[in-house]
């Protein structure tokens, strides 16, 4: 009982975490705050989706979700930044 | 649950809150990516481990490490690509104005 109650303590704080990021995407200077925002955003997701698992005692599948989620990440990351770097654009307000 | 996972779990927590302060609070995108790039990947580390620990010595402690691997081959190549493509775009870095 009491491991469930600080595992969910434990998600809360993860999702406050979040909207201390979400600020960051929100309100950034440059497009690569942003970028760098999300990325932010999706390491928390991936702890998020670990706790989720460990409540309700199936890791191994939802490690399998936070493993797609890593790797599509790394994948729209890149392509931002690459896309970002042949433009040379750098205030986006 | 053991109390060497809540240890651990506790101290990844603050190093993600003082990632998340670093975020909010410093000036630039070159000094921002160091609360991103170095201090999240530590608070990822603590907590995963400690989560592993949680388990035990089992499949799932295989999976978590599994994770944690990935996480840090893939979070450093990230901030560095956004880094890089900020340099290359011609953002200049902050500077603390002279009196």
């Amino acid at each position: 009982m009491i491991e469930q109650a600080f595992l969910l303590s434990i998600l809360s704080a993860l999702a406050a975490l979040i909207g201390v990021y979400l600020y960051r995407v929100i309100r950034g200077p440059t497009v690569f705050d942003r970028v760098l925002g999300l990325n932010g955003i999706s390491t928390k997701a991936i702890l998020l989706l670990v706790v989720i698992g460990t409540v309700y005692n199936r890791v191994e599948m939802f490690v399998d979700l936070s493993t797609g989620y890593a790797l599509l990440n790394l994948v729209a990351a890149l392509a931002i930044a690459k896309y970002l770097e042949e433009r040379g654009v750098v205030e986006c307000q | 649950m053991s109390m060497i996972a809540v240890g651990l779990i506790l101290i990844g927590l603050f190093f993600l809150f003082v990632a998340a302060v670093g975020v909010v609070r410093l000036p630039d995108v070159y000094t921002r990516s160091h609360a991103v790039g170095l201090t999240d990947s530590l608070g990822a580390f603590f907590v995963l481990i400690g989560l592993g620990m949680y388990h035990g010595l089992s499949t799932n402690l295989i999976r978590i490490v599994v994770v944690l691997v990935l996480l840090y081959l893939l979070n450093p190549v990230i901030t560095h690509a956004t880094v890089r493509a900020a340099l290359r775009a011609g953002l200049k870095p902050w500077v603390k104005e002279r009196p």
